[in-house]
């Protein structure tokens, strides 16, 4: 048997909350397993990994912080109240997060009609983005999502940021464009595949999770 | 035509669908695999894209008020009841996790009781959660029940991943299971105690009695 390095493992007594715990040695899938039993720090540990980038796309889709705010908020408490749901899903958590993040905020923004205006304007930073160090891996990761997107076919490129960060569904992008259903159908499809394929080759697939 | 449903999987990967497609899409997801299979991947391209949305950083009361909220809402709700409907779909998620059968033995076995198995687990005095690594972690009790928590993808096939509950470098089998995307979580089949280890290889399917592969995972030693 090879391997059996001796680890210093993170005991976590049973007195849960009360005792010094090191939640950041767990992958995000555990995290999950323990908020699915109600543990409070382990959602503040999951928040402080996805806070940031939750509050950063909801921001981008809704363009006002009270209801990017409120959109981070209700998909908080959402993972915190489906956490064992999760267990029965094919997904990392990552992507099981991010999800729920991105869902809350385009309900929030179709219930506004705050697509009236041009969702592909930039949004704006928030007020306290100065003021915080970003980490180097989230600067990173942006980096390359963004490269990969440029590298895009523009009309798949353009189906995505419209769809995704504007929060038009399929037939409001069909209107826009003045193109048909079934090649809006096929543009998010094929870009999808193809951002898959470009981020898998930069590597980012896995710095996405631990 | 059957066609037209399956094109609609990009569109519902970024929550695009429009109001009437949606419930639609998702009974045809409880049905096809091959749907399914491609939005696990299209999701995870979608959901990468939050990574590229515009630097902002949420002011330091968010979080203070999520687990305000949390914690209020706790108080109300017995855990694990707690079944309000999520956005996504959960047809499908219902009939993928039919698919990972042990798995969802497992777990269904758990929920007659209302537990979550690493709870189960936790919950007993002087329960500890030894770390794997980053993939995961175990959950040991004092007499010896023990749960596994472990991220690995789903087995190729004609194998299996295999536990293992190991003391003074002699490892005796603790179970077999076929990963999945997300977390596998198993149950041990044998008393874990302090001083052994638990380690998980990939092995042919069936399992061996001896392990032959380099683990995949390894805990620290339990106390």
């Amino acid at each position: 048997m090879i391997g059996l390095v001796h680890q210093d493992p993170p005991v976590i007594g049973s007195a849960r909350g009360r005792m010094d715990r090191d939640l950041a040695h767990l992958s995000d899938e555990g995290l999950l397993s323990l908020i699915a039993g109600s543990d409070e720090e382990a959602l503040a540990e999951l928040y402080d990994r996805f806070g940031g980038v939750a509050y950063g796309l909801a921001l981008r889709i809704l363009r006002e912080d009270a209801l990017a705010q409120d959109a981070v908020q209700e998909a908080f408490l959402a993972v915190w109240r489906t956490a064992d749901r999760f267990l029965a899903e094919r997904a990392r958590a990552s992507t099981w997060v991010l999800t729920i993040v991105h869902r809350r905020a385009v309900d929030l923004v179709r219930r506004e009609e705050l697509r009236r205006g041009e969702p592909l304007e930039t949004a704006p930073e928030a007020a306290a983005a100065e003021s915080v160090e970003e980490t180097a891996e989230l600067g990173f990761q942006r980096r390359v999502v963004q490269e990969a997107l440029r590298r895009l076919p523009p009309e798949q490129r353009q189906a995505l940021e419209l769809g995704y960060y504007g929060g038009l569904t399929q037939s409001e992008l069909a209107e826009r464009l003045d193109a048909p259903l079934g090649t809006i159908k096929s543009r998010m499809f094929t870009g999808l595949a193809r951002l898959r394929e470009l981020l898998a080759q930069a590597g980012l697939k896995e710095s996405f999770t631990n | 035509m059957a066609d037209d449903v399956h094109a609609l999987v990009g569109p519902y990967a970024l929550d695009a669908l429009d109001e009437g497609d949606e419930q639609g899409f998702e009974e045809h997801l409880a049905l096809c695999e091959r749907c399914r299979e491609e939005l696990a991947g299209l999701r995870e391209a979608a959901a990468s894209l939050a990574y590229g949305a515009p630097r902002a950083v949420p002011p330091p009361e968010l979080k203070q008020r999520i687990l305000a909220q949390a914690r209020a809402e706790r108080r109300n709700v017995v855990p694990l009841r707690r079944r309000r409907n999520w956005t996504a779909p959960l047809a499908a998620a219902a009939a993928v996790a039919a698919c990972a059968a042990i798995v969802l033995g497992i777990w269904a076995g758990s929920l007659s009781n209302s537990q979550d198995p690493i709870e189960s687990v936790l919950s007993k005095p002087g329960a500890r959660l030894v770390s794997m690594g980053k993939a995961g972690g175990v959950a040991v009790a004092p007499d010896g029940s023990a749960v596994l928590a472990l991220a690995v993808p789903r087995a190729p096939s004609g194998k299996t991943y295999e536990a293992w509950v190991i003391r003074a470098g002699e490892a005796k089998p603790g179970g077999l299971f076929p990963g999945r995307a997300g977390t596998s979580i198993v149950r041990i089949d044998r008393p874990v105690r302090s001083g052994e280890v638990v380690a998980v290889t990939l092995e042919r399917a069936g399992g061996v009695s001896k392990p032959t592969t380099k683990p995949l995972a390894v805990s620290g030693e339990v106390a």
